[in-house]
């Protein structure tokens, strides 16, 4: 049957078997399409297949209908995965196993796909759908596939008394390696003779361990093949065998962007979040090339099913509606006029410059995540200080924008055409203004994920924005009520600067000859004393540094360092002194902030023991905190009140760790959620199921499906996998019967999160959500008898540091 | 940074109890009561009676409140601040109550327990107020699950570099790791110490054997030995936690079960004046 394959040409060549491709082959075979699905594994969705024994694979959206010749609901993985293999089989769809695409050559109409294995297919017409996983390296020797060959270690204490062998000295083998000499006796196999380009910390463990004796590290070993009860193992001496029981091997992975690059596709930038530019059709830039499913942008399962379906439908020249119409009629309802979708889409095109540049498709998935909203004159948008950060465009009417808190009536207004919100957006703190209709108007909203996904595929949206946020930051920030036209000068000179955590803007003793508006991130203010640099103070987002210089023309007083990862707009000092030439109001507001910065210069130059209290939060990452959990253990009488109170408030699991986490002097700093200003978690969060509430925080919705990315993303360990508990027995039962915990005893066994009745539920990611739907606030502040706990936001309590505890 | 719970919300909780005692002080000064005796049955016995009854009832409360999570109300601090206070006052208003007549009988029963409870309270308050610098202090940054983890490796390290001086050595380290344990029963783990302490015993024992020692095993000595003395530090460190830990626990275990016992004889003793006096 593949000897046919390889000669005559087929329609379709499906590359990947996830859910888009499966779906693909599906809609292909039942339309009698002649087609290849090629998966490079010996089963279907590989990344669904790793998912652990039982997992529940879940259907979101809801909303969104399945179109597909393959059903698709809620599950466990054995079942999706066992419907999905029998459906395609009995569609009698043309799947070839173990065949991996190498490499792509010719045009629409006649494609040829190269594969590992020599074979050659011609197509008219490829599908990509090999979703983000990348390719996971294999040993590449005979025997690679047998079972106890793996290529990925969950859980290391679930061997013991084995004899593993690990391949590849990166710091995954390593890290491995390290983590399973504790019950096992552990080798490991260095292709080269030294152990390089690893980090520091993994270099001084596995030498000490090496030299101990705890792991035997074989250099120079080249792998030649898997044996029944060992591996082959080829030296400069010679070839030799190691017995083991299993083989762990960590050799990398291969993304996929490269080789979509290589087959000619194009990405706006070279940011890895960004998706390659695809047509309303799913079509890329190469004609004939299409790419749908996580590659293109849709990483839910009911998505790429969808598009593996009208994908398939374009190839054969169909027109078909896409599967969101319903959805989008339903939003656009309320809209005056009548339209149809279509209709709305030219309309909004038509109207917001900065949308214009958006394909169909783009535009399409940008509204499904907005809503769309019709103030009337007078209504408030959002408000000042609001922890929102949703994006706005004006399709129809106009806002006023109030710029001073104390003055309500001095407004900036802003007419159809235009956006606002951007700036909650780039800083991820609070709103710098009100907001209101000033007459009936038609708004979008858009959620910031949606936006930041925008932002990295679409260069002109970044182009419109930067150049927009510049002026909008500087007249917020800097030189409020001044009109634009006036500050032209300056912003013609303005870069955004980016600096890494820790990073130098610039340095104490330097010439000063610009400033710099922190745009995004936090910056520490540090100054010698006695040698040694020490901190003085916390600058965050919204504000400037390196007036100073400029007001006095002296050399730098202070070295500036990024806390965390910074967005700096650098304003030239020439035109900024000429400016405050001209204009009073900018001098003396800058002025007398320099008289103030001055004054907390020389107070916290006194206190060098705030200083180290500064330094040491900036180190446990409150630099880009918003809201963060610290105990005063000159207070803290260990009763753990506080984590009771943490589970019963949230089904039985607690959401901090009193004791785990640094101390400095008696400030401590648990393991809990800092509420970041850009959190980690919502960064690839596949239902968008983290959010951040008006008051700031950021918390985790029902739509969970329990992937685990947010763990796994938050650098601070706050998020959690659990289940949700049986109900406990009521306190009755407990007081007469001793049935279950009592009240503020912490849930285990039976009636915890890990018993056999609660695992039947699905396991969803839980975080500390500030008891948002408590009264009286955090829990955890509320228990504490004597004090010790208390919730801050850095600045504010940099603020009290620096003026002496 | 911010408050004890003494100084909490300006002395609140004083001052409320401070006018509390200042009003029966008064009272009692001005009250005079038949025969010239005061006692619980006059109309200022029975108010202070009752005042002090709804305090203890009240006091107790806040067993149950400090478990009530996820509510309204006053937070737990504020609850504590004037537990301490208010639990103070009490001092004064069940004395007064007493109008100085004691006996035995279930009357000062009750009276006793009350002072033994007000009394076990206020070492309660001095241990949260003393203990934990001392003990944040004593850890440096680490805790106790962190020591025992960096006290068995030293273990490991000292059975390493045993392994070259000899099987009495050998022997020493191995019975040092073994027999050495951190708390135990309530006295042994308020004193913080074990005068029986394994490993002090090794590290003597080791001492002397070094004197004695071929000169080609000094390095080893020396390495053992300062091994050991590390051990040493951090049991010393150890031991110290746990007596600190005792030392916030202990009192409650009084305090508590005191509390319902004087619960007990306060219904008693309202019982019995009432209905047989």
């Amino acid at each position: 049957m593949y000897e046919t394959l390889m000669q005559e040409r087929l329609k379709v060549a499906i590359v990947g078997s996830g859910p888009a491709g499966l779906s693909a082959a599906g809609r292909a075979a039942a339309a009698g399409v002649s087609h290849v699905l090629l998966e490079q594994r010996d089963h279907v969705s590989d990344t669904i297949y790793k998912y652990q024994k039982g997992k529940l694979v879940m259907a979101t959206p809801d909303v969104l209908p399945l179109r597909s010749e393959l059903t698709f609901q809620i599950g466990i993985r054995e079942d999706v995965l066992g419907t999905w293999e029998k459906q395609i089989a009995d569609l009698k769809a043309n799947v070839r196993f173990n065949s991996e695409v190498t490499a792509i050559s010719g045009e629409k109409g006649d494609f040829t796909l190269k594969l590992s294995d020599g074979t050659t297919i011609n197509a008219e017409y490829v599908v990509f759908a090999i979703g983000l996983q990348g390719n996971i390296r294999l040993l590449g020797v005979p025997g690679q596939d047998r079972e106890w060959v793996q290529y990925q270690l969950n859980d290391p204490d679930e061997y013991s008394d084995e004899t593993i062998v690990v391949v590849g000295a990166g710091d995954a083998g390593i890290e491995n390696a390290l983590a399973l000499t504790k019950q096992n006796n552990v080798v490991i196999l260095n292709r080269g003779s030294e152990f390089a380009r690893i980090k520091q910390g993994n270099l001084t463990a596995i030498t000490t361990a090496i030299e101990k004796n705890q792991i035997e590290c074989i250099y120079s070993a080249d792998t030649v093949r898997v044996e029944d009860d060992g591996i082959i193992v080829k030296t400069p001496q010679g070839e030799t065998k190691v017995k083991c029981d299993r083989i762990i091997a960590r050799l990398g992975a291969s993304p996929p962007r490269k080789f979509v690059e290589a087959c000619g596709i194009k990405f706006p930038n070279a940011d890895p979040s960004s998706l390659p530019e695809l047509s309303g059709q799913y079509e890329s830039n190469v004609p004939g090339l299409y790419v749908i499913g996580a590659l293109a942008g849709y990483p839910l399962i009911k998505q790429a099913m969808n598009q593996g379906y009208e994908v398939v439908e374009y190839i054969q020249g169909k027109q078909l509606k896409p599967a969101d119409e319903p959805l989008l009629e339903k939003k656009f309802a309320d809209i005056p006029g009548n339209r149809t979708v279509s209709e709305v889409l030219a309309m909004i095109q038509e109207a917001v410059p900065l949308l214009s540049g958006l394909t169909t498709l783009q535009l399409r998935e940008f509204l499904l995540d907005s809503s769309v909203h019709a103030p009337r004159g007078g209504d408030v948008i959002f408000e000042r200080n609001d922890y929102t950060n949703s994006f706005y465009s004006i399709v129809d009417g106009g806002v006023n924008i109030q710029i001073n808190p104390e003055d309500e009536t001095k407004v900036v207004a802003l007419g159809k055409g235009a956006f606002f919100g951007e700036m909650g957006l780039l800083s991820g703190r609070r709103r710098t203004a009100t907001v209101m209709a000033n007459v009936p108007s038609l708004l979008i909203e858009t959620p910031r994920r949606s936006m930041i996904k925008l932002i990295n595929s679409v260069e002109s949206v970044k182009r419109v924005m930067d150049q927009v946020a510049v002026g909008r930051q500087i007249q917020t920030y800097i030189a409020p009520g001044i009109p634009l036209p006036d500050l032209e000068d300056l912003i013609r000179t303005v870069r955004v600067e980016k600096f890494d955590q820790g990073a130098v803007l610039f340095r104490e003793g330097e010439n000063g000859d610009c400033l710099y508006l922190i745009q995004r991130g936090s910056v520490t203010v540090s100054r010698e004393v006695s040698g040694k640099e020490t901190v003085i103070s916390y600058v965050a987002a919204g504000n400037y540094v390196g007036e100073m210089a400029l007001v006095s023309n002296a050399p730098r007083s202070a070295t500036i360092r990024a806390a965390v990862a910074v967005e700096a707009l650098r304003l030239d000092g020439v035109p900024f002194q000429a400016l405050m030439g001209r204009n009073e109001a900018v001098r003396r507001t800058i002025e007398a902030r320099y008289r103030g910065r001055m004054l907390e210069n020389i107070e916290t130059t006194e206190q060098p023991e705030a200083g180290g209290i500064i330094q040491f939060l900036i180190e446990q990452g409150l630099g880009e905190a918003t809201d963060v959990l610290l105990i005063d253990e000159a207070l803290c009488v260990r009763c753990d009140n506080c984590e009771k109170a943490c589970a019963e408030t949230h089904q039985g699991t607690s959401r901090l760790n009193r004791e785990a986490g640094p101390t400095f002097q008696t400030i401590h700093v648990p393991t809990s959620c800092r509420h970041c200003e850009h959190p980690h978690c919502m960064v690839d969060c596949p239902p968008d199921a983290l959010r951040r509430n008006a008051n700031g925080e950021v918390y985790i919705t029902d739509s969970c499906i329990g992937c685990g990315n947010c763990e796994r993303n938050c650098p601070y360990g706050v998020i959690h996998m659990a289940a949700k508990p049986p109900k406990k027995p009521g306190l009755l039962q407990w007081l007469l019967f001793g049935r279950g915990p009592g009240p503020g005893q912490a849930v285990s066994g039976k009636w915890g999160p890990d018993s056999n009745k609660a695992a039947a539920g699905p396991k969803k990611a839980v975080k500390c959500d500030m008891c948002k739907d408590v009264t009286g606030g955090p829990a955890c502040v509320r228990a504490c008898p004597t004090g010790a706990a208390l919730r801050v936001e850095p600045s504010e309590f940099f603020k009290v540091v620096s003026q002496g505890l | 940074m911010h408050q004890s719970i003494l100084i909490f919300r300006n002395f609140r909780y004083l001052k409320w109890a401070a006018a509390i005692v200042a009003v029966a002080l008064a009272l009692y000064w001005l009250h005079n009561p038949a025969y010239g005796i005061a006692n619980g049955g006059t109309w200022l016995g029975y108010t202070l009676g009752g005042i002090g009854a709804f305090l203890i009832v009240w006091l107790m409360w806040f067993g149950i409140r400090k478990r009530r999570y996820g509510g309204g109300g006053a937070p737990v601090e504020d609850w504590l601040s004037a537990h301490v206070y208010l639990g103070l006052a009490l001092i004064i208003v069940g004395t007064l109550h007493t109008g100085f007549q004691f006996g035995w009988n279930v009357h000062t029963l009750a009276y006793v327990l009350m002072m033994v409870v007000i009394f076990s309270g206020v070492f309660g308050l001095f241990a949260y107020l003393r203990v934990p610098e001392l003990m944040t202090h004593n850890r440096r940054g680490m805790t106790l699950v962190q020591m025992m983890h960096e006290i068995s490796d030293l273990d490991t390290e000292c059975r390493e570099a045993a392994l070259a001086l000899g099987d009495e050595i050998n022997q020493i380290v191995l019975t040092a790791a073994q027999n050495t344990r951190i708390g135990g029963g309530v006295i042994r783990q308020l004193s913080g110490d074990d005068p029986d302490c394994a490993t002090r015993d090794a590290s003597r024992n080791v001492r002397h054997l070094a004197d004695n020692a071929p000169s080609d095993q000094a390095e080893g000595y020396r390495l053992l030995l300062s091994l050991l003395a590390r051990k040493e530090e951090l049991l010393f460190r150890a031991r110290r936690d746990v007596r600190y830990k005792a030392l916030l626990d202990i009192w409650l275990y009084v305090h508590v079960p005191l509390s319902f016992a004087l619960l007990g004889a306060l219904i008693a003793h309202i019982v019995s004046v009432f209905f047989y006096w």
